[in-house]
């Protein structure tokens, strides 16, 4: 992308005097018994980025449906290319322009690029036979690609597309409705460190074409990055509004929850000096990188860090440790003996727990209840002859969501009714009630709320001044610089380097995960 | 019990009420015996079939396995004069031994439960009629197992011994679907394999186990099946049996998906399907129908209780809209 400062100052200068593609005024929105949004105003200009920000239940989610029609706002009125509307209707918002690219991808990852973007609305042959116009469509889909900047061919499968591709996919799609305003809701929530940026480039190029761009992130620093103007909701009111020169980290945090966070500080100071190596692994292959040995020690009383692109090995390497995926080669170690990690109840047994990366899929079971989760790794010890003791449960789980905080109205609560912080809440809960000895968290902080986040820093941060070993894997630089007490970079399946505390920055964490040298 | 099963066994009260009704010798002690006989019969088999079905699994052998069993169990007590507790012993470990094999083709080979019992299906049957030679196995003219006889095909207290074993068996199997260690990571594996992996379950032996439960229960009425028949021909012996099982279980609330279904909820299930056989006789319907009617009332059934729970969940969403969650999204 070649959009300069220049060419960014300058559209900033014509957008303010341009009359806002939308406008919501006063907007409220009550369902019985809460106030979602509460006198809420806010104006989008053609070719502004704003970033709206707020923590889970702070009335994005309810703000997204009056926009996309699907709820309509109790009074208020929403401007839409200088029509008042009392309240949207989903077909109103699609033909004035407003698409969505959601967390969730709506893809088929069996059909192409082109036939994704153009679902249902393909261009057909002359005939009875409606059989797909394939040039038609390839050339109707070319300039849409080249607007959001693709290194990819229509004819891509959508399975074979980073998530970032798929993304741009997404964005495409939405360009070709003529949308006038996108809407990205968390859109880099999963995306690693350089995908990212392939991600914010496609948003600056969206602005310079005069399309406005809402975007929804919980990465602060990203939203710094992009933003002309943020948003910041708290309650279902407008908490604040700030101008490009005073978009910092801090200040949104303050506005977001009404205080300053002291989590990056905390997590920072470590209580004690590391101790030896608890788990050592030696010339490990993984499944990712067969033929690359891996050599990683973590430390007793350390957290360390495990930074580098996704699918750099990160998560084959933790799964290997955890006995979930088969070792190629190699020997691991806990406390200098030998393990044999046949399987997850082989590293359960010896004290090593993995938070896994994808928390609904094989952190917990939806649909147990919080102390029958707690107590699953670890039934035996809740039973007597065989037969699982309820009241043995339920005192381990009460223990543990008294000591995490879990917010729920009770043990026996369904967990998949829980929110993500108090879902990734009661996986730790599960391993703390077992005394683990090496702590594995994979993206142990994706797509929680700020201030559940720094709950589990200051979790990690008490493991690990009781002497536990916890290996942190994170595509958050913020997090991974914040947290860690040392830095380990993975390249294409190998360590490539380590950083000490003093040679912490995001400049060396990048080299090393591109495979460079640090400075 | 929980509403569906209590939902069940109501209408089974109810179609047994309308039966006895139309043709009052539904009640006829001898018309009750014979059903509860064969609900025990059917019993042992879909409480087997059960839990494999908790694991996300299907067992398709089951009729095949009653078949080759059967003639077995029959060939060795009858024909080689062997000792019946040793033929009963010997059996049941073959009953263990092939659902250890089929539970060891699923959880190392990774093949697919339906594929790995379909083979199974069409292996023992052919099995059974080759070691028959497509003859029928069957007791020799006063032939006697009188211990064996009364423990299978008899009766205490005009109570069906089949039927007085389902109840020991099932209070048995309640305890460790229900109550045990095991039972509870049958359900973990049922819901979510990888998550229960994830907690450091040994996935792989729990659902072996399941199997073998099943192969386990499948030999036993085998025996039972054997012994009330009194005489096999290995085409037809135990066809659809797994069918009948699958069903019972279906009925009774069971998911093919795993990890939801109670044990009374299978029980009453074989009960329903027995009473329906049942009525179909006694009601006068050409037993061509017999079939017909059975997965009528199956869909029928299965439609009720899905309707049910989206009704359910409707009117959860709306008490929660009133009550004002909707406003705070769980993420």
């Amino acid at each position: 992308m070649n959009h300069g400062v220049m060419n960014y100052s300058d559209t900033s200068i014509v957008a303010s005097t341009v009359a806002p593609f939308l406008s919501l005024e006063s907007v409220r929105k009550t369902y019985p018994g809460v106030v979602a949004l509460d006198g809420f105003s806010m104006e989008v200009r053609p070719g502004e980025v704003i970033g709206l920000v707020g923590e889970n239940g702070a009335g994005k989610s309810t703000l997204m449906k009056i926009l996309g029609g699907v709820t309509r706002p109790d009074t208020g009125t929403i401007t839409v290319d200088g029509v008042a509307h009392d309240g949207l209707t989903v077909e109103a918002s699609l033909s004035s322009g407003i698409a969505f690219v959601h967390q969730e991808l709506n893809l088929f990852e069996n059909l192409d690029v082109a036939a994704n973007i153009f679902f249902g609305r393909e261009p057909l042959r002359a005939g009875p036979l409606k059989l797909v116009d394939r040039a038609k469509l390839r050339i109707m889909v070319a300039p849409l690609l080249k607007r959001v900047g693709a290194n990819f061919s229509a004819d891509a499968p959508v399975a074979s597309l980073s998530l970032a591709q798929q993304q741009m996919v997404e964005i495409a799609k939405a360009l070709s409705i003529k949308a006038r305003l996108v809407i990205l809701d968390e859109p880099t929530s999963s995306l690693p460190l350089a995908e990212t940026d392939k991600l914010l480039d496609v948003i600056k190029a969206l602005k310079a074409e005069g399309i406005s761009v809402i975007f929804i992130s919980h990465r602060l620093h990203e939203v710094e990055r992009v933003a002309d103007r943020v948003v910041v909701l708290r309650d279902g009111m407008l908490a604040g509004t700030l101008p490009k020169s005073a978009i910092n980290h801090d200040q949104m945090v303050k506005l977001m929850i009404g205080r300053m966070l002291k989590e990056r500080e905390k997590a920072a100071e470590s209580a004690r000096a590391p101790g030896g190596v608890a788990l050592s692994a030696k010339a490990v292959r993984t499944s990712a990188y067969p033929d690359r040995p891996v050599d990683l020690d973590v430390r007793h009383g350390e957290i360390l860090g495990l930074a580098g692109l996704v699918g750099s090995g990160r998560t084959e390497l933790a799964r290997v440790l955890f006995g979930i995926d088969e070792r190629f080669g190699g020997s691991v170690k806990l406390d200098g003996k030998d393990l044999a990690l046949g399987s997850a109840a082989d590293a359960v047994a010896s004290g090593i727990f993995l938070v896994p990366e994808d928390r609904k899929l094989t952190g917990i079971l939806l649909d147990l209840s919080i102390a029958q989760n707690i107590s699953l790794p670890n039934l035996p010890a809740h039973a007597r002859r065989s037969l699982v003791s309820a009241s043995a449960e339920v005192a381990t789980a009460e223990k543990q969501k008294a000591n995490l905080g879990i917010k729920a109205p009770s043990v026996a609560t369904r967990t998949g009714t829980l929110s993500g912080g108090n879902q990734q809440k009661v996986v730790l809960g599960k391993w703390l009630a077992m005394n683990p000895k090496v702590m594995i968290l994979d993206e142990p902080t994706r797509g929680i709320d700020i201030g559940a986040k720094a709950e589990i820093y200051g979790l990690m941060r008490a493991l690990a001044d009781a002497g536990v070993a916890v290996l942190m894997i994170s595509s958050d630089m913020e997090e991974v610089i914040g947290v860690s007490d040392r830095i380990a970079v993975m390249h294409e399946g190998q360590i490539s380097g380590i950083l000490d505390k003093d040679d912490f920055s995001q400049e060396n964490v990048l080299l090393l995960a591109v495979g460079k040298k640090p400075n | 019990m929980s509403k569906k099963d209590l939902g069940l066994l109501i209408l089974i009260l109810v179609v047994g009420t309308v039966v006895a009704i139309i043709n009052p010798r539904f009640l006829l002690p001898i018309n009750l015996a014979n059903t509860s006989n064969l609900i025990g019969l059917f019993g042992i088999l879909s409480i087997g079939q059960a839990f494999v079905i908790i694991t996300g699994g299907i067992e398709l052998s089951v009729g095949s396995v009653v078949a080759l069993l059967g003639t077995l169990f029959i060939d060795f007590i009858a024909v080689r004069g062997m000792d019946w507790p040793l033929a009963f012993v010997l059996i049941i470990a073959l009953g263990a031994v092939i659902g250890l094999v089929h539970g060891w083709l699923i959880t190392r080979l990774k093949l697919q439960p339906f594929v790995v019992t379909l083979c199974g299906l069409l292996i023992y049957r052919g099995v059974a009629r080759f070691y028959t030679a497509d003859g029928t196995a069957g007791f020799g003219f006063g032939q006697n197992f009188p211990d064996l006889e009364f423990l299978t095909a008899g009766r205490s207290y005009g109570v069906p011994n089949s039927f007085i074993a389902l109840i020991v068996i099932s209070i048995v199997m309640w305890v460790v679907l229900h109550r045990s260690v095991f039972g509870r990571y049958l359900y973990a594996i049922g819901k979510n394999e990888e998550a229960a992996k994830y907690s450091g379950i040994r996935t792989g032996r729990v659902v072996m186990a399941a199997y073998v439960i099943c192969g386990v229960l499948t030999a036993l009425s085998a025996i039972y099946f054997a012994m009330y028949t009194r005489s096999i021909s290995p085409a037809s012996h135990g066809q659809f049996y797994e069918l009948y099982a699958i069903a019972a279980a279906v009925l009774g609330g069971f998911s093919l998906r795993g990890g939801e279904g109670s044990l009374i909820g299978v029980i009453l299930g074989t009960v329903l399907l027995q009473e329906l056989q049942n009525l179909v006789n006694l009601l006068g319907i050409p037993s061509s129908l017999n079939f017909a009617v059975m997965g009528g009332v199956i869909l029928i059934g299965v439609l009720v209780d899905q309707q049910w729970g989206v009704f359910r969940a409707r009117r959860l969403m709306l008490d929660a809209t009133r009550k004002g969650v909707a406003g705070a999204p769980a993420e």
